[in-house]
């Protein structure tokens, strides 16, 4: 059997890094690969955010699979959030041009922060 | 209903405006808005990211953005890490879940925070977004 590379070994690890994260809190695990990416594999953060993208594809599709038989996944639900944020991800990538960014990400950051005392609260 | 469609919307136009993905907005969401449980939020969360995600790496892939051979090994050889974190969400409490994604949103708040103290004046970004 072949030895796999240190190269192979990494991407491994960031495989079941953003695996555990991803299933644990239903995100996706950007926030786990695109850093991972940059600092072990140097990429440039555009190359790690496409790859990233297609890499979470399977990630979450494994992940609602497995949820799936546990039985909490709602899939008309998911369907009509899911479909919709793709034609608002369309929109904001091209509103990003036009508007004043860091503005709207301190008052976002506002928004999460309301949000998370909200979860807390519930 | 037309929550559910309002909340896609909304998520999918921030997310690609700030660069933050769609499952950091849909659990929250799903949570307060719908009244899912934690964990039903996650996991239908997940079922959600997959078209977002399908349609921002052909994007990104057209702009030569993608290394496709690195992306099927991490998606991939997700397969454990991934098994372990969906046993482990339904091994805790609705509780001990939120507190964890409540942690987890003030993380991606500060990270938004530091990245436009960051950028400065700049108003101009040319990154695609969408992953994180």
């Amino acid at each position: 059997m072949r030895i796999p590379s240190e190269r192979a070994l990494k991407l491994m690890a960031i495989g079941t890094a953003a695996g555990l994260f991803s299933g644990l809190f239903g995100v996706g695990g950007g926030t786990v690969i695109v850093p991972l990416l940059v600092v072990w594999l140097g990429y440039a953060e555009r190359e790690a955010t496409g790859t990233s993208l297609a890499a979470i594809v399977f990630i979450a599709a494994f992940a609602a699979a497995v949820q799936g038989a546990y039985g909490n996944v709602h899939v008309l639900d998911a369907l009509l959030v899911g479909i919709p944020a793709v034609g608002g991800v369309l929109f904001g990538t091209w509103l990003q041009q036009r508007v004043h960014v860091r503005a709207l990400s301190l008052l976002f950051a506002a928004v999460l922060v309301a949000s998370a005392v909200e979860l807390l609260l519930e | 209903m037309i929550w559910l469609i309002l909340i896609g919307l909304a998520a999918g136009v921030l997310g690609g405006l700030l660069g933050v993905g769609g499952g950091v907005l849909f659990v929250p969401g799903l949570v307060i808005v719908v009244g899912l449980t934690q964990h039903e939020a996650e996991a239908t969360s997940l079922l959600a990211i997959v078209p977002v995600a399908l349609v921002g790496a052909l994007r990104q892939s057209r702009y030569g953005n993608v290394r496709h051979a690195d992306a099927l090994l991490v998606g991939l050889l997700s397969v454990a890490g991934v098994a372990g974190g969906v046993v482990l969400a339904n091994a805790l409490s609705g509780k001990a879940l939120r507190t964890g994604f409540a942690a987890l949103m003030l993380l991606i708040a500060a990270q938004l925070v530091r990245k436009a103290l960051r950028e400065g004046r700049k108003d101009v970004n040319p990154d695609e977004p969408g992953s994180r």
